[in-house]
């Protein structure tokens, strides 16, 4: 058979012919089952629809469960019941026609234009939306027809699916007869395709059942048969279909027809979407809403974003993850639970199949799950079968054998916002039930350890692995595509450690120094009694020369280079550390500038190793040292106490004072602001000040052997803020950028502990305590307020830019950069940039955002250039 | 006061092809005219420079990472 391919696909409007055409059986009977368990004729579970029990064999096409995909029915209903889709087009249509004579409410020339309009557009390829929209709001608008001369009553759409000239309340069968009116000559200027589409389709007459293959009934293990709800739904509505039909044929009085015709379209409206407002959604006996068509394809559990475009896997594995700075960073720690559960398949060949029966036959770890024949079959393999199954194993049949270490793995964390969201590890099977990775690697995944977990992929093909491999692997993500520097790098106590270790003339024994060293697999070492911690440190860099500011960096007015007091300013030469303290600004991601050069100079592999090596020292560094931080550490002498009172003191004076100032009206306005604005922007100002000079105070006792400082100047955790604010004094606290003010209205104040009006440092939310003395009930509360502006805050930005995220990517998946430099849509084909991002360069092989860096070109080419 | 819109720092320099140039364009691009980027006719800045439905037009941009950058686009 040749094989077929889907060329176009068309969305039109069945016709009630068509509805019939394509049924198989008219339903005529809302009972499904006789009471031997049998469909009965002409019922929603006929035999014709199609079957869902084994056994059975469809009346239409013979086939079996599985192999008959299902056939249409239809209901012929006993009054015409409008679509709700459609309903607000009616609303338009009828509005847009002569009530009369059925025409389009516009004289024919102009008519004529808006069709050609939307013709031009359609050959553009661009969007006519908005000329129909004008169409309707022309035609709305007309008084009387152009045509025939009738006034024109406006029409009222009332939701869902009812409409009233005026008073009067027009039926579907009266809509259906207006709509029939309208000539095919008028319909492309309302955007219908008239070879497509007749308006009055919109009204249904008869109503198409779908297959029973997609309203399967399943059995409860009572025994009880349970029916889809859009079994339920079709079953009300066949129900009052008869009733309707007897009470018309019986003549029964008008009244009770009209019920009727309005309770049929209840359960015509439900039966398409269940969730329009204006009318309550049809319930299931437990009071469920009914899952019913619209239901069916909506939202993120419907049929495009939950079964099309997503789906869920086989091969994969998810848990706690944990870190384990033993592994290299393009390692994943993976627990032998799970390696035993998913598999990697082993095509077998007369070259490997010794190897494949070694996994059939085995009985731990590294054996075969399963075998797949070639004819598709898959067989478990268990103790009892393993040898016949060895015996039998042939080239051609796949061997499904347990992961294990070297393995090639996709790991992923959601969200997965950037490609680096999923990378390729290789396998290492340990024990205990978590996956363990690198900590260097949490910065692209945006993994901590409080309790995150990750997923993990197992590609099923050679190709797949080859692939994940090649592009996929951590060190190929070393440098970010983002701003074209590392995002893998020293975190946290790596950046603490090398700190420790590099940070002015420390001495190690040749012991000490072994002991650091000899996890790192350096091959040689100058035999010394004795080394400083800069040499230590450069046993792990390769031949470079770099020169560079540190985190540390004070940034004096004339930096003093190579002579800087700080030691904060970095020379390498030829891979040596002569000068500087190695910090976030060296090693750490993002910001590496050793790991940025060592990438571009010697290659993805080369960084990987040197940022294994650089996170195993400094581990080893901070272990040896030791490095804690207590809440005595943020202790200051009792003398810095009363300075910072002081400070605290005076700035609240100076409120006062500014307060004074403006209430007896002496306050000069600052440029462009209010009275009122000037006196927030100077108190805020005072109160900042004092806490940034308190904050000094602070810092100047704690001194830099303290750990937290440590912290906040190597880049490693935290800030000098957060410190001040430990040590010395919180702050004001603010909710959108002001000083706190709302509170009790009336009487103008925050709490009633406070005189109204006041506008003091303490009454609208300045917490003069630091964290370790502890906050005042009324500090507390403000705190909480500002506090709670954060939380808000973060809630508010996730889901924004998360959907933000979506219609990005929806906006750009098919794009492509093609082989001439130009960004081309993949299914129209049309041009989007002539060159990439206009300079043609991947961002990702770019230096921090620019295509060229001169500078550095020049010392490459001249050796060392001095500044 | 009319002035010159290609007088402004901010608008980049608009000239439209030949016919010629725009087959030539076109041929390299190995692209049907509806493919490029659109403007409209009515855009102040096609007014100016007399462009016309069918016309393609050449933007000079300068580019902060590329130094000058050329774009096309088809009027409509
Ligand atoms: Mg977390
Ligand atoms: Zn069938
Ligand atoms: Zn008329
Ligand atoms: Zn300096």
């Amino acid at each position: 058979m040749l094989p077929k391919r889907v060329a176009a696909l068309k969305f039109e409007v069945l016709s009630p012919q068509e509805i019939r055409r394509m049924s198989v059986v008219k339903i005529i009977t809302p009972e499904t089952y006789d009471d031997d368990g049998f469909p009965i004729d002409g019922g929603l579970m006929d035999t014709r629809l199609g079957v869902i029990d084994p056994g059975l064999r469809c009346k239409t096409c013979g086939g079996k469960a599985g192999e008959c995909p299902g056939h249409f029915g239809h209901v012929e209903l006993a009054a015409p019941v409008i679509h709700v889709g459609y309903a607000k087009l009616i609303a338009r249509l009828l509005n847009g026609t002569c009530r009369e004579c059925g025409r389009i409410l516009l004289k024919d020339d102009r008519r004529d234009r808006f069709i050609e309009e939307i013709e031009r557009r359609i050959e553009f390829n661009q969007n006519y939306e908005d000329v129909i929209k004008e169409v309707f709001r022309l035609t709305k608008a007309a008084k009387k027809c152009p045509h025939c001369g009738e006034e024109q009553i406006e029409i009222k759409f009332d939701k869902p699916t009812f409409f009233y000239e005026g008073e009067h309340r027009l039926t579907p069968k009266d809509v259906r007869e207006r709509l029939e009116k309208i000539p095919n000559e008028d319909l492309p200027a309302f955007g219908l395709n008239p070879k497509a589409t007749r308006p009055e389709w919109f009204v249904l007459t008869v109503l198409p059942v779908p297959p029973v293959t997609v309203r399967p009934s399943i059995i409860l293990e009572t025994g009880q048969r349970s029916e889809d709800d859009l079994t339920h739904k079709l079953v009300d509505i066949i129900r009052i279909n008869q009733r309707f039909m007897e009470n018309k044929e019986a003549g029964a009085p008008q009244q009770i027809l009209e019920d009727l015709w309005e309770l049929l379209q209840y359960h015509v409206t439900t039966y398409l979407d269940n969730e329009v407002s204006g009318i309550p959604p049809a319930r299931h006996r437990s009071g469920r809403p009914l899952k019913t068509l619209a239901q069916r394809l909506k939202g993120k559990e419907g049929r495009f974003r939950g079964s099309l475009s997503g789906k869920r896997v086989n091969f994969s594995a998810r848990t706690v993850i944990s870190p384990d700075p033993c592994l290299s960073i393009n390692e994943v720690g993976v627990p032998k639970e799970i390696a035993e559960e998913v598999t990697v398949p082993l095509f077998v060949t007369p070259n490997n199949i010794e190897i494949a029966r070694e996994f059939v036959l085995r009985s731990e770890h590294p054996k075969a799950n399963y075998i797949v024949r070639p004819d598709g079959r898959r067989i478990r393999v268990i103790e009892s079968n393993k040898e016949e199954l060895a015996e039998k194993l042939e080239p051609g049949w796949i061997v499904e054998r347990q992961l294990m270490d070297g393995d090639i793995v996709l790991f992923n964390r959601q969200p997965s916002l950037h490609r680096m969201s999923i990378m390729a590890h290789y396998v290492k099977v340990l024990p205990y039930k978590t996956f363990r990775l690198n900590p260097a690697v949490c910065p692209p995944y945006n993994a901590d350890f409080d309790g995150d977990e990750m997923n993990l992929h197992v590609p099923q093909s050679l190709e797949a692995q080859a692939e994940a491999k090649i592009l996929m692997a951590v060190q190929e993500h070393i440098l970010s595509p983002r701003f074209g520097g590392p995002i893998i790098g020293g975190i946290h106590d790596h950046i603490s450690g090398l700190y420790l270790l590099t940070r002015g003339e420390k001495k190690f024994n040749r012991e000490e120094a072994m002991e650091l060293l000899r996890a790192l697999d350096i091959s040689e070492i100058p035999v010394k009694n004795e080394y400083t911690g800069k040499e230590i440190f450069s046993f792990i860099l390769p031949e470079l020369t770099l020169e560079f500011k540190a985190e540390i960096c004070q940034g004096c007015e004339e930096c003093k280079g190579e002579n800087c007091e700080y030691d904060a300013y970095v020379i390498i030469e030829k891979g040596k550390l002569l000068k500087g303290t190695i910090d976030e600004k060296a090693v750490g991601a993002f910001k590496g500038i050793i790991i940025d050069e060592i990438a571009r100079k010697y290659g993805k592999e080369e960084a990987k190793k040197f940022i294994d090596r650089m996170t195993q020292l400094a581990i080893r560094i901070i272990s040896k040292l030791g490095f804690t931080v207590g809440i005595d550490d943020e202790d200051i002498p009792p003398e810095a106490s009363m300075q910072i009172e002081e400070v605290l003191k005076e700035a609240e004076e100076e409120v006062e004072k500014l307060i004074k100032a403006y209430k007896e009206g002496d306050l000069e306005p600052m440029p462009g602001r209010s009275i009122e604005e000037t006196l927030e922007m100077r108190i805020m100002q005072v109160l900042g000040r004092a806490r940034d000079r308190a904050g000094k105070i602070a810092q100047r006792h704690l001194g830099m052997d303290n750990a937290a400082v440590i912290m906040a100047v190597s880049g490693a955790r935290g800030s000098m803020l957060n410190l001040t604010q430990m040590a010395a004094c919180i702050g004001q606290q603010s909710v959108r950028g002001e000083r706190i003010s709302r509170g009790y209205t009336y009487t103008n104040r925050t709490l009633s502990h406070f005189k109204p009006g006041d506008l003091g440092a303490e009454a609208r939310g300045f917490v003069r305590s630091s964290y370790k003395r502890g906050l005042s009930p009324v500090e507390f509360f403000f705190h909480a307020a500002g506090g709670r502006e954060g939380l808000v805050d973060t809630a508010v930005r996730t889901s924004q830019s998360g959907y933000l995220q979506r219609r990005m990517i929806n906006a750009l998946q098919d794009l492509k950069i093609e082989y001439d430099g130009t960004v081309r849509e993949q299914t129209s084909g049309s041009l989007v940039q002539f060159r990439y991002g206009e300079d043609g360069t991947d961002p990702m092989k770019s230096f921090r955002g620019k295509a060229v860096d001169v500078r550095r070109i020049v010392r490459e080419v001249i050796g060392e250039v001095k500044k | 006061m009319k002035f010159k819109l290609q007088e402004h720092m901010l608008v980049p320099k608009h000239e439209i092809l030949s016919k010629e140039e725009a087959e030539e364009l076109l041929k390299i691009l190995g692209v049907r005219k509806e493919q490029l980027p659109k403007m409209k006719a009515d855009d102040p800045i096609a007014k100016e420079i007399g462009a016309k439905p069918g016309d393609i037009v050449k933007i000079t941009r300068k580019s902060l990472t590329a130094g000058e950058s050329v774009f096309y686009r088809l009027v409509i």
